[in-house]
């Protein structure tokens, strides 16, 4: 153990306990909360708490993944229960902190779950449905820790296996254990992380580039914004241990701009990393030395491609690269890197420290490890769910999610994203397991699994996935970027109607061009949404194409912004705008740029 | 014309240019109170670019920063950002009319985005914002006549447990309805604050 860690270990202790001395209110916030309305929920404890004079601290905390009941607010009083209190609101603060905090009472009426303890007439929190199959790893201290304090995630065990590899693994065997963890990447392509780092490894180069992957433009997933929101440190920790494991020199965290929370987070993590030596030259006393920094993106979908994500970082158009040449070889500045999604790095600190075989324990053969699934639509208990792979759909879906909240029947789950598809009811029983997914043509992708029942038009939910694809579209290959609009608009007319003969076989056509003509997947899978839907609910399509049965479809309008200029708000397409940076040096061109 | 007013507008063609027909977009919003002068947008924007948190300045990252303190992207900012990574205004020019999240006129007083990711329209997303355009008397996204509020579709505001979702002044508020975000829409724009 590093003396460096050491000291650091000692000192997260001794705040840990002393944290535990007196009553802790801990109140989730950042994006979810404050959809929920945690912020006025938090005002009102911090009220309630000044004026009752009570000694206790109060921290913003992380979402817990249980979403059905934010806004949730944690209350630990030493010597006595803790209990999370669901769906608080403001009104219930003074009860709260009178009862529970002065009092040591949990307030049972109240309170959604015990927590290592027992109180009467609530159930434990292991014990709610939505917890019972899960096992954390990755978010294993979301709602835990205040996520801006560096001690709390110490005293959690944070840090160690950073520690672990540094003083006792060295290089190799710190990438050898990640290799055997059998840990594959959670951004979709589920590739195996220790071969992917072990290609930048085996590139000499004394500069090189982890970038961790939080674009997550993917409508419906939200799981590695809640890893920066809740314990930024955790991705902190994985990404060092990727740059020491193969030799890098920086970090970059790639997320997309206006996600305040998760932002704000993660840099205000990476101060606290280099204020105590946990980045920068010479990391634990160690001589291997590390920088990282936090790079934002416009909003942009294709940014998430891991070419596109590198002309981003250099301040360009978020458009793919040819490849090869692949980014271990050059990447982003030319420089030598390895792209690998938030939630993959986030695994690797507790890898590290418990070890390969503890990983593989967890999950199945071919897919170690947990599943981070984010819940969402038709549900009744939506949220996030960390789960062994293993488990079937229908469990996540009916055990943890609680199914449909007015119990009408499923009908099917968009899944992997807007160039996912759809995965019918008759096949929940599927296991979570990437192979086995991917055989049956289902992509787990990023996680997002949107619930519809049986009310739902699959051809609708086609149409606005498509509308997004369209819009997302970068416009480098010509392909996609008219494909795209193809398919948009024959799938407008279909659900308008007003479809015409051949309309299937036309999407089709357009569809494999797509796929044969496109740089990246945005392009190569655009079609697969259509695909996937017409596949499972072919019948659908034809109704509407031919007259029949069929789901009611309402009106559609999408945003005016497009790659193709941004008009926003008014309009200020580029055709008008370039016109007048002429007129601005050069009055003369000015007029002639006028006439176009 | 000066650097206040942005320049959509600035040029005759500019409005005929505007697909869709709207083209008042150039013009600064009347209730936007005194327009700044365009030193005083540079100099703004100079500071933000040069504060900006992160080490690696790109014109992507100074764009940012800059459209963070003006909340749009007037000419002396494009070309601000552009100096500041060493590129051409034109270069600087083709990042910012890339990533839709810019916008190059001032912006209402208040904003409102409504979310139209697949789990929000599930949940009922185009109800919302139809009828949220309709009472602004809008026919889609854009800003109102009077400069009250700018309304803009997101396509993921990242919070879909609490869909359908809405923000506010950039403050997030989720399970919206119809009702609700018009009550809370006026809430907002009479100048009462949050919930």
């Amino acid at each position: 153990m590093t003396e460096a860690y050491e000291a650091l270990r000692m000192r997260a202790a001794e705040r840990w306990d002393a944290l535990h001395a007196k009553p802790w209110i801990r109140v989730g916030t950042g994006l979810m909360g404050e959809a929920a309305g945690a912020p006025e929920v938090l005002a009102a404890l911090r009220e309630a708490v000044a004026r009752s004079g009570a000694d206790a601290a109060i921290s913003e905390v992380g979402t817990r993944g249980l979403c059905y009941a934010e806004p949730l607010v944690d209350v630990f009083v030493p010597g006595g229960p803790r209990a999370l209190y669901g769906n608080a609101a403001p009104e219930q603060a003074a009860v709260i902190v009178e009862r529970h905090v002065r009092g040591g009472e949990a307030v049972a009426e109240l309170a959604l779950a015990s927590v290592d303890c027992d109180v009467a007439g609530v159930p434990r929190l292991e014990d709610l449905p939505m917890m019972r199959r899960q096992v954390r790893v990755a978010l294993r201290n979301a709602g835990e820790i205040d996520p801006g304090d560096l001690d709390q995630y110490v005293a959690r065990g944070g840090f160690a296996g950073l520690n672990r590899a540094l003083s006792e693994l060295g290089r190799e065997r710190t990438l050898e254990e990640v290799k055997n963890s059998g840990l594959r990447g959670r951004g979709g392509a589920a590739f195996s992380t220790g071969m992917k780092w072990s290609f930048l490894a085996g590139n000499p180069a004394p500069e090189k580039y982890i970038l961790c992957n939080c674009e997550e433009g993917d409508p419906g997933a939200f799981n590695d914004k809640t890893v920066l929101e809740t314990d930024p440190f955790t991705l902190i920790e994985g990404c060092v241990i990727a740059g020491y494991a193969t030799g890098a020199s920086n970090g970059i965290v790639f997320i997309r701009h206006g996600h305040d929370a998760p932002i704000d987070r993660t840099r205000a993590a990476i101060a606290a990393c280099y204020e105590n030596g946990l980045l920068g030259s010479g990391v634990l006393g160690s001589n291997f030395s590390f920088e990282m920094d936090v790079s934002l993106v416009g909003e942009s979908y294709v940014a998430g491609e891991e070419t596109a994500l590198m002309e981003a970082i250099e301040g360009k158009r978020s458009m793919p690269r040819f490849r090869p040449p692949f980014p271990a070889a050059y990447g982003v500045w030319g420089k030598p890197s390895n792209i690998n999604n938030i939630k993959t790095l986030s695994y690797a600190p507790e890898i590290v420290r418990r070890g390969a075989e503890w990983f593989k324990e967890i999950g199945t053969e071919k897919s170690s490890g947990t599943a981070i699934a984010c819940l969402s639509g038709d549900i009744r208990r939506p949220g996030l769910v960390e789960v062994p792979f293993g488990v079937t759909v229908r469990q996540i879906v009916e055990e943890l999610g609680g199914g449909d909240p007015e119990g009408k029947g499923l009908k099917f789950l968009q899944t992997g994203g807007p160039l996912g598809g759809v995965l019918p009811a008759e096949q929940f029983d599927m296991t979570l397991d990437f192979d086995e997914m991917a055989g049956a043509g289902a992509m787990f992708g990023s996680g997002g699994l949107i619930v519809c029942n049986e009310e739902r038009s699959v051809v609708d939910l086609t149409r606005t996935l498509l509308a997004f694809d369209q819009m997302e579209s970068c416009g480098k290959c010509f392909p996609c970027r008219l494909g795209m609009s193809h398919l948009l608009e024959i799938l407008e007319r279909i659900a308008d109607g007003t479809g015409r003969d051949g309309d299937m076989e036309l999407m089709e056509r357009v569809g494999l061009n797509m796929r044969g003509g496109s740089l990246c997947g945005h392009g190569q899978l655009g079609y697969n949404p259509v695909a996937s839907a017409v596949r499972f609910f072919g019948g659908e399509f034809r109704a509407r194409l031919e007259g029949g049965e069929a789901p009611p479809i309402g009106s559609f309008v999408g945003p005016k912004a497009t790659r193709r200029g941004a008009q926003m708000s008014g309009g200020t397409p580029t055709a008008s705008v370039k016109v007048d940076f002429v007129s601005r040096m050069e009055p003369a061109a000015a007029a002639a740029g006028g006439a176009r | 014309m000066s650097g206040g007013e942005s320049w959509g507008a600035a040029h005759p063609a500019a409005g005929a240019a505007m697909s869709g027909g709207e083209s008042r977009g150039g013009a600064a919003h009347p209730a936007a109170g005194a327009a700044p002068s365009g030193a005083e947008l540079r100099e703004r924007a100079r500071r933000a670019i040069a504060e900006q948190p992160g080490k690696t300045v790109t014109v992507l990252s100074s764009l940012l920063a800059a459209q963070d303190e003006l909340h749009y992207l007037p000419f002396e900012a494009i070309e601000e950002a552009a100096m500041s990574a060493g590129a051409s205004v034109n270069e600087a020019w083709g990042v910012a009319s890339f990533y839709p999240n810019f916008r190059f006129t001032p912006p209402a007083r208040h904003s409102v985005e409504v979310c139209w990711g697949p789990t929000c329209h599930v949940l009922g997303a185009q109800p919302i914002l139809q009828g949220l355009a309709r009472h602004l008397g809008l026919d889609g996204e854009g800003d109102t006549e009077d400069g009250s509020v700018s309304l803009k579709f997101n396509t993921c505001l990242g919070v879909c447990p609490h869909a359908p979702a809405m923000s506010f002044d950039h403050q997030l508020a989720g399970r919206m309805s119809l009702d609700a975000a018009v009550s809370r829409l006026e809430r907002v724009r009479s100048g009462e604050q949050g919930a």
